[in-house]
């Protein structure tokens, strides 16, 4: 009986594993096709990867990607977190206001947020890189937010407390008994940031400088003429890389849990 | 505990300096986009700012450039025309040169946004072919704003194996037994020229009773139309998924390349002709590079190096004339005179036609 | 002891006063002015406009289905790994995640290679012996696209959720004599409730305003709600009525967002929204 109902559960999981691997798998199968036509299968080829490594502005692309959305995500997790912080103390009244101010970035179209800001932007400051961090970061904190703040709730407070009353300070307290609780709910507030704004396409075009590329502009400018198989096995060695890290902290943390039940 | 305790009144300062620490930062970072230099031109170099369309350019060809004349290349590339209108107007950056199409082109023109170009100072313009100067008259009368950089038509891109009909009219798209086999344009006077050109209209025409005729057609024609697309015509024609499309010569040529049961027709109503071309924007601060930039790219040898990358229809005489047989009989990318005759280049339309078009447009795409 | 900790949200209310409530500012300014500048509320009234509300409708029940689909696949999902034991599974949970570090536009890309009339899906119905589906260019099509894009955002929420449920809880319930089926109506389902409305929200959301999707799977046949911003934005430069069309959908997700603090449950402090 306990079988059935693990057996189901492991089938399960593999089944929406299926359905959110397969377009990827195909994405694999097209980094090795020697024909730039996606439906047609013209031979085994590594050219697409041997070609990736020389185009320095792929490269370039990538590199401004990830800068763009570690440090975005970074920044969204300190500043949501201590927002959330700073509300769960707050006047009823104050936090409503602004957990609905939270909610606009995330409500509204694409494309309204991209030419606000740029409009923003046009009047106060000029468009770069800086541009770019700041429309990022304003899109991951929500998300932040939003993951944070039921944690936050949930956190008991009576350890908080009495962390107090033995003379801990707030921040102490705060480190040392609040943080440890709600930090899944940062980790996944870092990772929808991260998420967020790695597929972001429409706000990044209209705050980008001149000249900047993200692995997404980059991919909707050849649109016209064809997406180049090159990002295909740029995404291929991508995603390789993310399950092989993945992978690896897996069995770490698997062989940890295992000594500690040894010890 | 006592330890604790210390430890706890000294983080006690962190108190309050953690959100200040954070401000500062967050500050920092604005602070440096808005002193990023307006064109990073602190240092004194040359910064020259070009906005055209995707992967529209053999990047070889920006390198020998700025090695040759020190000048240091942006490159900045948008998706549609729409898009680099958007974002010019908003006024953030600074172009120095545009590559756009003839129907923009004159929209910036008459809204006085292009500054005229001081040809004399280029020394290639003569290769290019005055054939098609004298097209670009349509939307830049006296050839003061624009360079043509790139030209093609739109027209029938088709399936031998699944069309068994002769295709040469537009007619052939509201044939019935094409039902969820036809693809046609999702921009809104690609969409509009192929009835119009079918029943004989002009297709910068401004009659409303004339458009309004166009979008019942459309709207006929919409069951039968399997999907509107732009870019993904091209992959989806050569997959197979439909038995024709509405779509340029440049994707009918690639397209073409991969699969050969594609075939590509200008239907004999005619059709437009279309024109990418090289223009000064009134932001403009690198005016006498921008011309040097567009000279360059005039040459022989640049020409047709684009040629080779893009492998649209080029205006240099000097390039085409050097082409082998095979290519310059390449009726998708040279059609020949008849029919070219019978191709219309867009004019803008004005603002109260444009809004009309839009509206036309949406209660198509909403039925 | 005053408590400082207000002050934390400090940097986060510059930062939205700077970076959303100003560019929000902006997109009032404009839905409430004609070209020239001068007040007018025809932007708004712009939605009683069939052609606007019709693509509203349209955006609704899509995005509605979306969600709903989403749920019905995520709950079940989150609920095996939520109750699995052993502290890796915060790890295994990222692999539900990845997928979405793929940019969009090639997932959607892939996924139309498998829809499509000569696709992936038709080749295997063929070689089972199977008539072929038209699943492209449909709302169908849409749907299927917008579930395989949000569902992550679906899946997190839960999970946290119900791996949050003090396991204690459930075996005191399970000694008092509960089934497997009253442990999860009574206790994790009701347990697992803000989970879902943040997933409800994450998906819901983004997905009322998605047009790209419309675009590439539906064919551009279904005029979305986001289709007629974009169209406003981009197409016609009608950057008035853009804003206007927008205000209003962003009336709609904040009466939405009340209805569901209201409804959604009864410990209102446990969501804020």
């Amino acid at each position: 009986m306990v079988n059935i109902k693990k057996l189901s559960g492991r089938l399960y999981i593999v089944l929406i594993l299926l359905i959110l691997y397969a377009p990827l798998a195909i994405l694999i199968i097209c980094s090795f096709n020697n024909s730039k036509a996606r439906n047609i299968w013209g031979g085994f080829t590594l050219h697409w990867y041997a070609d990736l490594v020389h185009n320095q502005e792929v490269l370039e692309a990538l590199r401004t990607s990830l800068l763009l959305t570690v440090s975005a995500a970074l920044i969204a997790v300190v500043l949501g977190t201590l927002a959330c912080v700073g509300m769960s103390v707050m006047g009823k009244k104050l936090r409503a206001v602004l957990i609905n101010i939270t909610n606009i970035p995330m409500l509204n179209a694409d494309i309204v947020t991209g030419v606000a800001i740029m409009l923003l932007f046009a009047h106060f400051l000029t468009l770069g890189f800086g541009s770019m961090l700041i429309a990022h970061v304003t899109l991951g904190v929500p998300y932040v937010i939003i993951n944070v703040m039921p944690r936050l709730r949930d956190a008991s407070k009576g350890v908080y407390e009495a962390a107090l009353d033995l003379g801990a300070s707030q921040t102490y307290a705060f480190f040392k008994v609040v943080l440890p609780e709600i930090f899944p709910g940062i980790i996944a507030g870092f990772l929808f940031a991260f998420t967020v704004s790695m597929d972001d396409f429409v706000v990044t075009y209209f705050t980008k400088g001149p000249g900047i590329n993200t692995i997404s502009t980059m991919l909707y400018q050849q649109l016209r003429r064809g997406i180049n198989p090159q990002m295909y096995a740029l995404s291929t060695l991508f995603l390789i890389s993310i399950l092989l890290i993945l992978g690896m902290v897996y069995r770490f943390s698997e062989i940890n849990t295992s000594k500690r039940e040894d010890n | 505990m006592r330890q604790t305790s210390v430890a706890a009144r000294q983080t006690g300062k962190v108190n309050m300096i953690l959100p200040l620490i954070i401000l500062a930062v967050c500050s920092g970072i604005i602070f440096l986009s808005g002193c990023h230099g307006r064109d990073g031109e602190a240092d004194g170099r040359q910064d020259l700012i070009v906005f055209n369309y995707g992967d529209y350019i053999d990047r070889e060809t920006i390198e020998m450039f700025e090695k040759e004349t020190g000048i240091h290349v942006r490159y900045e590339e948008y998706l549609t025309p729409e898009d680099m209108y958007t974002k010019y107007s908003s006024g953030v950056i600074d172009y120095d040169l545009i590559c756009s199409s003839d129907y923009m082109i004159q929209k910036m023109m008459l809204e006085g946004h292009l500054l005229p170009l001081d040809q004399s100072r280029m020394t290639s313009y003569g290769n290019i072919d005055p054939r098609y100067l004298e097209l670009c008259r349509a939307f830049d009368p006296e050839n003061k704003y624009a360079v043509p950089y790139l030209w093609g038509t739109l027209g029938i891109l088709y399936n031998n194996k699944m069309v068994t009909d002769q295709v040469d009219s537009w007619e052939i798209l509201w044939n019935p037994r094409y039902k969820n086999q036809i693809i046609m344009q999702n921009s809104m006077r690609d969409a509009f020229l192929v009835p119009l050109k079918w029943k004989g209209c002009s297709v910068n025409t401004r009659n409303k009773r004339e458009l309004k005729e166009a979008q019942k057609l459309l709207m006929d024609q919409k069951p039968l139309v399997e999907a509107y697309l732009v870019d993904e015509i091209r992959d989806a024609m050569i997959a197979g998924d439909a038995a024709m499309a509405v779509t340029y010569s440049g994707d009918a040529t690639e397209a073409m390349d991969a699969n050969e049961d594609l075939s590509y027709v200008v239907p004999k109503e005619g059709s437009n002709v279309w024109f990418d071309c090289w223009a000064v924007p009134d932001c403009c601060r690198h005016k006498k590079e921008a011309e040097q930039f567009i000279d360059f790219m005039n040459r022989k040898e640049t020409a047709e190096m684009n040629f080779d990358y893009i492998y649209y229809g080029t205006p240099n005489k000097a390039v085409y004339e050097d082409l082998d047989e095979e290519t310059r009989s390449d009726e998708t990318i040279f059609p020949p005179e008849e029919i070219l005759s019978q191709c219309e280049v867009y004019e803008y339309l004005g603002t109260e036609t444009d809004r009309y078009y839009t509206r036309l447009w949406k209660e198509l795409k909403a039925k | 002891m005053t408590d400082n900790r207000r002050l934390w949200s400090g940097p986060y209310i510059i930062w939205s006063a700077g970076f959303i409530l100003l560019p929000l500012l902006m997109v009032i300014y404009y839905g409430m002015t004609n070209g020239d500048g001068s007040f007018t509320w025809d932007n708004l009234a712009a939605f009683a406009d069939p052609i606007h509300y019709r693509a509203f409708i349209n955006s609704v029940v899509i995005a509605f289905g979306s969600t709903l689909f989403c749920l019905l696949l995520a709950y079940p999902l989150a609920l095996i790994l939520g109750r699995r034991k052993g502290k890796n599974t915060d790890i295994l949970i990222m692999i539900f995640i990845i997928p979405m570090w793929i940019n969009f536009l090639l997932r959607i890309l892939a996924l139309q290679m498998i829809l499509s009339n000569t696709g992936i899906l038709n080749a295997l119905l063929e070689f089972l012996g199977l008539a072929p589906v038209h699943l492209m260019y449909s709302r169908t099509a849409i749907m299927i696209g917008m579930v395989y894009d949000y569902l992550p955002f679906m899946i997190l929420p839960i999970y946290n959720a119900i791996r949050k449920i003090d396991q204690d809880v459930i075996e005191a319930a399970g000694d008092l004599g509960a089934d497997g089926l009253t442990i999860l109506t009574r206790i994790i389902l009701p347990l697992s409730v803000p989970g879902v409305i943040s997933g409800i929200i994450m998906v819901f959301i983004p997905s009322i305003s998605e047009f790209v999707v419309a675009d590439i799977l539906g064919g551009s046949k279904i005029l979305l709600y986001g289709n007629v911003i974009d169209q406003e934005f981009n197409l016609s430069s009608n950057w008035n009525l853009g804003s206007g069309l927008s205000i209003v959908l962003m009336l709609f997700i904040f009466a939405s967002m009340a209805i569901m603090n209201k409804t959604g449950s009864g410990e209102e402090d446990m969501v804020s929204w």
